[in-house]
């Protein structure tokens, strides 16, 4: 394949890819994501090559392992496209009546399509199951109509129309302002304008710049960023270097996880394939601008995700924070001005280039714009990634997509951002998504993951668990962090044994305190921030367990 | 902003402690504080290593523009107008919370001793957990920096950090140095115990068993 020298080249490309597709012919979408994968979908996708072998039907059906469809609870998941019939929990031993049934014969197999479980009510095609009709998929949408590892299903779906458009009809600096008009902000956890970071590291003297995908999401319970990355990474490169162009950068990183051999895999074939295609590298479709990209992987522990450990560790340093008193976007990498943006941020990156930045923001919140993606996990009905229009409420999500709580039991409160985040109990669920409003209730929406809890959840071992997840996942570096962490931790463990002393409490919020202020980085500032939300708003919880008296009730009776 | 103010000027007016202090561009709070004998505490900072800001004893209150925080002097830069607090209600109980989770692990340290009793620290706030080292990392920095030997380095993060020597660097570089002991604010009982051990475990020394 010659590397495309023009936007017209990319247009040939393009039609010539389409114009090859019978929008007709019967098409298996078979999701290929983590939790489909760990469903057994692998085996599916070989059942549904074996039996089109053998009934030699290669040539009238494609068959697409795709990346994640969002719904992790009912894997693994098939959709028979052009008529979007939609299978749930699929085994092997389905394959050979959904190929002579629904591929060939265009009918509608009941037993394996989703079932409500409180209607009784069967709903055939996928964009109407319950999980997907009250989403809005901007970023999700296109995955199951893409197998990660092909550039001509990207090309289907419009990609690298941004970039073309980016190069060669706008200059950086309209680039730059588009990004700030939709108001852009970091989906890591900060919510920074992005727009921001761009023109801080634009304006920063300096030739050498460096643009970065932080792909670690160590957050725990957190998934999203995985499904767009490892399922549409073309996506997310796109946005990477239409990023480069707006700040001037010639070199970016990915930095992804060594524990996701499938998300690198699929990395490193969009990068290929970019490459090959001249959408990468020097003279991007002939615009003169040059751009490459390496991944790098981490070195696994939880504070590798910051900021400054992440570009110490792209280095060759040990990841441990650096004191950011001047920024990264000024001084980063190499003391190079660097931008670092979240998986979930680039990929949002395409979509404001292509529809404009007015479109953009008509999604949203008034401070918070477009869509997020979330996790959903814990005691919920349908663990998954969603994605909603920010300022959608918790109790949509978690009752209208996420299907509410299982087992009949009552929901007690929702966790937001893992370690460094916040619960917010279940009177408050009406609290829309939203960076600010969450972060004012004290429990900062992160990069995106829900922890779902039950009645039956204790929030002193929520608290310690998280704790105990950061005594061991933080660098050690810093004395208010490190010993913090420690104390706060034995403190924890003693008040869930029953073994908690009065004045406990008291001292918990001395140490959460000088640990916030005084720490180096983040982790450390944040670390307290789920033992401050649960004292906050479970304060009862702790004082019961300090009397060992089992319940509240009890202790008030 | 910061950068082109200060290539207007090299020489920035700083107030600490309500006093005015002549710092040049690219100085640290400390080492502007120092340069007019005020005095900041420092546990993990040497003069001839690259700052490192990890014990955070040094925290001061700063003002730039209107906005307050809590900033480690020893990597904190000096910029114009800056209004620097050495000492501070909040200051005073961060530092004497650090001196109590360090006194945890090196009670007898003298330097910390000194330290608690200036800032009214309780040696037993927190039980006992005697590692004699507080991972100031000043062994590690000034063999890495100075000797550039790297015979020490921290192994294992979070809660489980420790220093350890690595018995092929150190069997030949640190029996006739040791001058990183001299560094120690714990009077190196850890340092000399780590030492040891990896000259047992060497495989260049004698067979241990």
């Amino acid at each position: 394949m010659p590397r495309m020298n023009s936007a017209s080249e990319l247009e040939e490309l393009r039609n010539g890819v389409l114009s090859a597709r019978d929008p007709d012919k019967p098409s298996i979408a078979i999701c290929a994501g983590m939790g489909c994968l760990g469903h057994g979908s692998g085996r599916i996708i070989s059942a549904f090559e074996e039996e089109i072998d053998k009934k030699d039907f290669k040539t009238k059906v494609d068959i697409r392992a795709t990346g994640c469809h969002g719904y992790c609870e009912k894997g693994p998941m098939v959709v028979i496209y052009p008529e979007e019939i939609c299978y749930v929990e699929v085994t092997p031993k389905d394959i050979p009546d959904i190929v002579s049934q629904t591929v060939l014969g265009k009918k509608v197999i009941g037993r394996l399509t989703y079932t409500d479980p409180d209607t009784g009510e069967k709903t055939a095609h996928q964009s109407e199951i319950p999980f997907y009709k009250k989403q809005m998929r901007h970023l999700m949408g296109s995955n199951p109509k893409i197998d990660p590892r092909s550039i001509d299903d990207y090309l289907a779906v419009g990609g690298y129309s941004a970039l073309s458009k980016s190069l060669l009809e706008m200059s950086p600096e309209k680039v730059l302002e588009e990004i700030k008009k939709a108001n852009l902000r970091g989906r890591g956890g900060g919510g920074f304008p992005a727009g921001r970071k761009w023109e801080t590291a634009r304006n920063a003297p300096g030739k050498e710049k460096y643009v970065i995908v932080n792909s670690h999401e160590g957050e725990l319970g957190a998934f999203m960023d995985r499904a767009i990355l490892s399922g549409n990474p073309h996506s997310v490169l796109e946005g990477l270097i239409i990023g480069a162009y707006a700040v001037g950068s010639h070199q970016g990183f990915i930095y992804a996880r060594h524990d996701a051999p499938q998300l690198k895999n699929n990395i490193d074939m969009a990068l290929a394939k970019a490459e090959e295609y001249g959408l990468l590298g020097k003279n991007i479709l002939g615009s003169g601008f040059n751009f490459h990209v390496e991944v790098h992987l981490d070195i696994g522990i939880f504070v590798s995700g910051e900021s400054s450990a992440l570009m110490r560790s792209i280095e060759g340093n040990p990841p441990e924070p650096r004191p950011k008193y001047i920024h990264t976007s000024v001084r980063g990498i190499w003391k190079k001005p660097s931008v670092l943006n979240n998986v979930e941020t680039w990929a949002n990156v395409p979509l404001i280039i292509n529809k404009g930045s007015e479109w953009y923001s008509s999604t949203g919140s008034e401070r918070s714009k477009g869509t997020k993606l979330v996790s959903l996990s814990g005691n919920i009905a349908n663990t998954g990634v969603a994605e909603v229009p920010f300022g959608t409420t918790v109790r949509e999500i978690v009752y209208g997509i996420g299907g509410g709580i299982p087992n009949g039991k009552k929901l007690k409160a929702v966790h937001f951002g893992g370690p460094m985040g916040g619960s917010i109990p279940e009177s408050l669920l009406d609290t829309p998504l939203d960076f600010d409003e969450l972060s004012k209730l004290g429990a900062s929406i992160g990069a995106g993951s829900m922890l779902v809890l039950d009645e039956d959840t204790s929030m002193v071992d929520l608290a310690r668990y998280f704790l105990h997840f950061l005594s061991n996942e933080s660098c050690g570096k810093c004395v208010p962090c490190r010993e913090g962490i420690r104390q706060m931790l034995k403190i924890l463990t003693n008040i869930r044994d029953g073994n908690g002393r009065e004045g406990d409490i008291e001292l918990l919020e001395e140490i959460s305190e000088v640990t916030g202020a005084a720490s180096l980085c983040a982790l450390g500032k944040t670390a307290a921030d789920p033992l401050r939300s649960t004292l906050r708003y479970f304060r009862d919880e702790y004082e019961a367990n300090i009397d060992k008296v089992k319940s509240p009730a009890e202790k008030r009776e | 902003m910061i950068m082109e103010e200060q290539i207007k000027t090299s020489e920035i007016i700083i107030q600490i402690n309500g006093k005015e202090v002549k710092a040049a561009e690219g100085m640290t709070v400390l080492e502007a504080a120092r340069s007019a004998d005020i005095f900041i505490p420092t546990l993990c900072h040497h003069e001839k290593l690259e700052p490192y800001g990890a014990c955070r004893i040094c925290t001061v209150e700063v003002e730039v523009r209107g906005w307050t925080s809590l900033v480690a002097a020893c990597l904190y830069p000096v910029e114009k107008d800056l209004v620097v607090k050495t000492r501070s209600e909040k200051v005073d109980k961060i530092r004497k919370m650090i001196l109590e989770f360090l006194l945890a692990h090196a009670p007898n340290s003298p330097q910390l001793q000194d330290l608690a009793q200036e800032y009214g620290a309780d040696k037993d706030r927190f039980e006992k957990e005697a590692s004699f080292c507080i991972l100031c990392g000043l062994c590690v920095r000034y063999c890495a920096e100075v000797k550039k030997k790297n015979a020490v380095g921290f192994v294992e993060c979070g809660a489980r950090r420790e220093i350890r020597f690595i018995p092929e660097i150190a069997t030949k570089e640190c029996v006739n140095c040791k001058e990183c002991f001299e560094l120690c604010p714990t009077s190196y009982l850890q340092a000399a115990f780590v030492l040891a051990e990896s000259l047992a475990f060497s495989t260049d020394s004698p067979p241990t068993e």
